[in-house]
């Protein structure tokens, strides 16, 4: 479902991401680990379409087609959604509106039916139950004031509401308290899907004791370091990065 | 009866400045030259007083002629274009059929509600829309009213829009022939909204849309002020609006300009508030090559509450300047001004909040905010509070900010599967929304976002297609 070649990414003239190859099929969830600064984030607001980062060198495949000359708003619409790890307030923008223009955006897209704002509501309430999300979230403006693990809450309702195909969920975890991680593991699991396809970037291993992953990846100084089963999170937890990403372990072309 | 005794200008400290620069008089422009002559030829029948005090005000604007940007007030706004215009009087001719049109469809329709049409400038008593049950409201035009019932008017009339510096205050008082008396009698409470609708037919003419409020003790109303036009092409307008509020009495003022985009618009609006009593402003400037507002409050009584706001939607390469000036004359008065600009093209925008607390007004509590939203690299924004304060115990906060829309936020959105153009037109509004939230009335509120329904998302795409 998506293809990663050689992908090399800078922000600001720094080279973040330097060569990275991944492929997920659909159905599967992948989990990429990594110390912080490994460029976990970089590699998902490239597939986001994040503007400030620049794509030097590599390709990335949706369903067989370039992504990369897609627009945020297109790659949305193809069924790709980013949960932020730092999830953007925006005041005077209620969540209602918000959600509703997202999914109108969308159904515009498929060529069906925008939904009413009766049958939005419906729709959101009922997700919303799912998550264990208060109704008065709907009233109040995006993010705006909302605790670190209702923001997260917010992604999850926003990729229940959108049902993409191709999730990558950027830290989703981190933050949360061990109910609210249960609610987004929740949140996760029910996306699951033999046509979709899940990447969780994670700095711990306890959000995959709720949504276990076929493949795991560590990411390190912009690379994929090395690639394997759900036991490979077991053995980062018992290890830290050291034993991957120490000066023995990096690659040879590396600088010192 | 208890209606208050508006300032005089002798006021005491910094109101009372010089009228105009002593020495030279004012150089000679098109514009002023055509606007006196046309005051001089005015002939409205009034008593004794009323012939004094337009001649006084006449005798003022001459001498001192208009603003130049050597005047504090007038730094960032040139008048020369609008100066050298010789605007000419309007024709009493108008095309009937088409402002009848435009009237239907720019009205509020709002039920049992009071619509007073004025047609560059002069009443147009058929176009006018009057309720049979209108109990405790006196209205009509301030033409007749000099002639039947001036002692009413004494006060008020030129009274209240008078002292320190105000040269299109004086200009319209020197020369308009019509405008718009609206007084509600003791307790009245006007339940709907009296609408003015000032409609512009002529391109090249000046004309002076009036409005004299008299608010008396423990009444209450609201009139929102509708400015259109039927002309593309430059015109002139100078509306000032007096409005006097009693012990416990209530006005709002909704000065609601859409111009159009090459008129020329100074706008004064200059209320004195009694004891007790609450006045509010909002102003939407959504047109006009040059808009100017003068927003001007006395809170003379003690316990007094203003509540000023405004929206300033400016495109292209349009002109829009907000002054302000609380004066905080008694006790315990509260103000809140809450001022909104969004900029795009090379537009500019001002914003000028003088906040004055004199040495009686201990306990005042005076805040003021104003924000500016650039679109274009090309906008500029200047915005300055002014806070002159000689009373000791008082809480005075204001606050000014300059910004972009936030790039994170678009992506944000984006992400979601919003169209770009979608996503700015959903930041603009969230930008412009706790002033729009604050407009009382809801067919306001729908027309304003309506407004920006049709003009928004155009501008909103516009960098994209650059």
């Amino acid at each position: 479902m998506l293809e990663i070649r050689g992908l090399h990414a800078s922000v600001v003239g720094k080279e973040i991401l330097k060569g990275v190859d991944l492929s997920v099929a659909a159905g599967e969830v992948h989990a990429i680990m990594g110390p912080n600064g490994s460029g976990k984030s970089t590699l998902a607001g490239v597939l986001a379409g994040r503007e400030a980062f620049d794509v030097t060198a590599g390709s990335v495949t949706f369903d067989g087609k370039d992504l990369l000359p897609l627009s945020p708003e297109e790659r949305s619409w193809a069924g790709i959604f980013l949960g932020f790890q730092y999830p953007v307030e925006i005041p005077g923008v209620t969540n209602a509106t918000f959600l509703r223009a997202a999914v109108n955006a969308r159904r515009k897209q498929r060529g069906e039916p925008e939904l009413d704002a009766v049958d939005f509501l419906a729709l959101a309430k009922r997700q919303m139950r799912l998550l264990q999300m208060d109704e008065t979230f709907l009233h109040r403006s995006l993010n705006e004031g909302f605790s670190g693990g209702e923001k997260k809450r917010n992604e999850i309702l926003q990729m229940a509401l959108l049902t993409p195909r191709f999730a990558v969920l950027d830290e989703t975890d981190s933050g949360l308290d061990i109910d609210a991680l249960r609610v987004v593991a929740g949140g996760v699991n029910a996306l699951r899907g033999p046509d979709r396809a899940i990447v969780l970037v994670t700095h711990y291993q306890r959000l995959l004791d709720y949504v276990v992953p076929d493949r795991v990846h560590v990411l390190s100084a912009g690379k994929i370091v090395r690639s394997g089963g759900p036991e490979l999170a077991k053995e980062l937890e018992a290890k830290g990065y050291g034993w991957l990403t120490g000066p023995a372990a990096k690659p040879a072309t590396t600088k010192a | 009866m208890a209606d208050p005794s508006p300032p005089r200008s002798s006021g005491v400290g910094p109101s009372a400045r010089p009228s105009a620069p002593t020495g030279a008089a004012p150089a000679p422009t098109p514009a002023a030259d055509a606007l006196l002559a046309r005051a001089r030829a005015v002939r409205v029948e009034g008593p004794a007083w009323w012939t004094s005090r337009r001649a006084e005000a006449l005798a003022r604007f001459a001498a001192r002629g208009f603003p130049s940007l050597r005047d504090e007030d007038w730094k960032y706004t040139s008048l020369a274009r609008l100066a050298a215009t010789p605007w000419a009087p309007p024709d009493r001719a108008y095309p009937r059929a088409e402002v009848a049109a435009r009237v239907q469809r720019s009205r509020l329709h709002l039920a049992g509600g009071l619509v007073l049409v004025f047609v560059d400038g002069r009443y147009a008593a058929d176009l006018s829309v009057v309720p049979p049950q209108l109990g405790g409201v006196l209205f009509g035009s301030l033409a007749d009213a000099l002639r039947n019932a001036p002692s009413h008017l004494e006060p008020h009339l030129g009274r209240v829009a008078v002292g320190g510096d105000r040269p299109f205050a004086d200009l319209s008082t020197a020369a308009f022939d019509d405008g718009v008396l609206l007084h509600a009698t003791p307790g009245t409470c006007l339940p709907v909204p009296v609408e003015v609708l000032h409609v512009t037919t002529r391109p090249g003419t000046a004309c002076f849309p009036r409005t004299l409020v008299v608010a008396a003790t423990g009444s209450r109303l609201t009139l929102v002020e509708h400015h259109v036009a039927l002309t593309d092409a430059p015109y002139l307008s100078l509306p000032v609006v007096e409005v006097s509020v009693a012990q416990h009495a209530a006005v709002e003022h909704v000065l609601w300009q859409e111009e159009a985009d090459s008129a020329f618009h100074v706008a004064s609006v200059v209320a004195h508030q009694a004891r007790d009593s609450r006045f509010s402003s909002c102003v939407l400037t959504l047109g006009g090559a040059l808009a100017r507002t003068d927003v001007d409050v006395v809170l003379d009584g003690e316990g007094a509450e203003a509540t000023l706001h405004g929206l300033n939607l400016v495109f292209g390469s349009r002109h829009a300047d907000q002054h302000t000036r609380l004066d905080h004359a008694k006790p315990h008065g509260t103000s809140r001004q809450l001022y909104k600009t969004v900029l795009d093209g090379k537009a500019v925008g001002v914003f000028n909040g003088k906040v004055l607390v004199r040495p009686d007004a201990q306990k005042t509590d005076a805040q003021q905010a104003h924000h500016n939203l650039l679109l274009s690299a090309e906008a500029t924004a200047n915005t300055k509070p002014e806070l002159e304060i000689y009373a000791d115990d008082v809480k005075c906060a204001h606050g000014a900010t300059v910004g972009r829309l936030d790039d994170e936020k678009l992506f944000y959105l984006r992400s979601r599967g919003l169209p770009e153009v979608i996503a700015r037109d959903l930041l603009l509004r969230a930008f412009a929304r706790d002033v729009t939230e604050r407009i009382q009335i809801e067919a306001v509120r729908a027309r304003l976002d309506r407004w920006m329904t049709e003009r928004m998302p155009a501008l909103a795409g516009r960098e994209e297609r650059t």
